[in-house]
């Protein structure tokens, strides 16, 4: 599998703070990457370093296998760091016109880029009465103008309202569909599980996890339930070596499964050790309790 | 270098403060030449014509038009502040290194600028100086035209180093006004140096110690032109006889440290963390 960028035992200290520690990753070509992590954990620091505008303390990092000067791999690199930067006094045209001659692009690309984020109604406006779902989209427009190999987006969704939200995520997944990189940071978990397949998780500049989403939430999944047979039913699940633990919550049962088992062998069983039950639902943990998980036992 | 420049000439020119700033730096000290070169009539009381004077004869014409033009400097000296300062406030700075810019070509980019401006500058001010001259002056002959041109060369080192120090500035400060404040007190700056050298030296050393520093080595590519006038008229007096030519280690200080202000704003942005 290509290599997009490879990073290296990289530390930075910031004074007596060290914001990333030994971190070591690497991105392929064809993935969705999530950076995870709390506020402070470090995720922008690392994105700065790898593109060019945070000096690193210690480490290395390469991308594209180290042919290339880093000022000139991210001409073929599309990003975007937390708030979106441009030149007030120009219009989406005319800002993007400049990223075009800094990236050595064709101005052609312009209008096709904004019309994928539906801005080309708009590009004669100023940037300075944009809206921030509408400044938040120009960025993006801004970032895939080259045809990036991979995306680079930091918290793409900060400060948007729900429609926001909804269109940055439709057009993110659209992006990846199309085959492109994508590195995405953010602290909002349920946006990584709805878009990326691997993840790294971040806490206090350490990682602390790094591989598919999917192996992260390892657990077979748990039953909820109830039942008339309230004691039967728990003495059961107590003694049945199929189930790690047993928690209740009033008249709630929850059961964490030991190996795989689905909601319909264990109904039939149930019905053949004469418990009835009112309730039964088989869920999953989701990435936001294994995160938590993650980042509260270290 | 091209690519560079044009860079910087599309977010200069569609700012429309510092497009303003530019064209009066442009046209301000053309007017005021254009304007003294006329005779002024002040309601039949007397004329004023300053061609009457002499001081549009050549070869002194590029002395006088160099030394009063070099004023007009400070106009675009806020333009070369504000686009440090622009790009820091913007945020702007961090998204071009991002695109795609290396540190070393966003430096070389406000550099080449500051040069080409320079360079229109001079040439505004030579050919504006040679047909006012051709007009009013008495020789009009090649070897005396084209004697002391070196004034030119002098005022385009000046601006050249000048606006060098304004990029340096910008580059330390990050805020505009601020940059411009710092040039204030890096003038009173020398001036205490001046102090303190008079107190500990002689007179003469102070003056020779003050030559070394930005901005009177700048001051000193090109001396006031009063004297000379006068002297042109009383040719005589001797006492008033100074050094007001231009020399090689003129140019060879204010190059040093443009050399060094350039190198400066580069070693900052390249240690900084944006």
């Amino acid at each position: 599998m290509e290599t997009i960028l490879t990073i290296n035992n990289l530390t930075k200290k910031f004074g007596y703070l060290t914001a990333v520690k030994d971190l070591s990753f690497t991105i392929h070509k064809g993935n969705v990457y999530g950076i995870l992590g709390p506020n402070g954990s470090g995720k922008s620091t690392t994105l700065g370093i790898v593109l060019n505008v945070v000096n690193k303390t210690s480490g290395d990092f390469s991308w594209f296998e180290g042919q290339t000067t880093t000022h000139d791999a991210l001409k073929k690199v599309g990003a975007i760091i937390e708030n979106p930067n441009f030149y007030p006094y120009m219009t989406a045209y005319q800002n993007l016109k400049l990223v075009c001659k800094i990236k050595g692009v064709d101005y052609s690309k312009i209008d096709e880029k904004l019309g994928i984020v539906g801005l080309l109604d708009r590009k004669n406006s100023k940037f300075s009465n944009y809206s921030l779902g509408m400044k938040q989209r120009l960025a993006i427009a801004s970032a895939l103008l080259n045809d990036p190999e991979i995306l680079i987006l930091d918290e793409p969704t900060n400060g948007l309202d729900p429609q926001g939200i909804h269109q940055i995520r439709t057009l993110i997944k659209q992006i990846a569909s199309e085959g492109t990189t994508i590195l995405l940071a953010s602290h909002l978990l349920d946006e990584v599980e709805k878009v990326c397949s691997h993840v790294v998780v971040l806490r206090k500049g350490e990682k602390l996890y790094s591989g598919r989403v999917d192996e992260m939430i390892s657990s077979h999944g748990f039953f909820e339930l109830k039942s008339v047979q309230h004691e039967t039913l728990v003495s059961y699940l107590q003694n049945n070596p199929d189930f790690l633990s047993v928690k209740e919550e009033g008249e709630l049962i929850t059961a964490f499964l030991k190996e795989p088992m689905d909601a319909s062998t264990f109904n039939a069983l149930m019905f053949e050790k004469g418990i009835t039950l009112s309730h039964l639902v088989k869920r999953k943990e989701s990435l936001e309790e294994q995160f938590l998980k993650l980042t509260d036992n270290n | 270098m091209l690519r560079l420049i044009n860079l910087e000439l599309q977010k200069l020119l569609l700012n429309r403060a510092s497009k303003v700033l530019i064209f009066i730096s442009f046209i301000l000290p053309f007017t005021v030449l254009i304007l003294s070169s006329i005779k002024i009539n002040f309601f039949g009381f007397f004329t004023l014509e300053l061609g009457e004077l002499g001081i549009f004869n050549f070869p002194i014409i590029w002395h006088i038009t160099t030394f009063f033009a070099a004023y007009f400097k400070l106009f675009f000296a806020i333009v070369v502040v504000s686009m440090i300062g622009n790009e820091y406030s913007n945020k702007t700075i961090k998204q071009n290194l991002i695109d795609g810019l290396s540190k070393k070509e966003f430096i070389l980019s406000k550099f080449y600028t500051i040069v080409l401006f320079s360079l229109l500058a001079t040439v505004l001010i030579g050919v504006a100086s040679f047909f006012i001259g051709l007009y009013y002056s008495s020789y009009t002959e090649a070897s005396i035209i084209f004697r002391e041109t070196e004034f030119l060369l002098a005022y385009f080192v000046k601006l050249v180093g000048f606006f060098s120090l304004c990029l340096f500035f910008g580059m330390l400060v990050k805020r505009s006004a601020f940059a411009l404040a710092f040039l204030f007190i890096l003038y009173i700056f020398e001036w205490i140096v001046f102090g303190a050298a008079t107190k500990a030296f002689t007179l003469e050393t102070a003056w020779k110690i003050k030559s070394f520093l930005p901005l009177e080595s700048m001051y000193n590519l090109i001396n006031q032109p009063f004297q000379r006038v006068v002297m042109t008229k009383y040719p005589e007096n001797i006492d008033m006889a100074y050094d007001y030519a231009v020399h090689w280690y003129e140019f060879a200080i204010v190059l040093g440290w443009t050399a060094l202000f350039i190198f400066l704003s580069y070693r900052l942005l390249k240690q900084r963390d944006l």
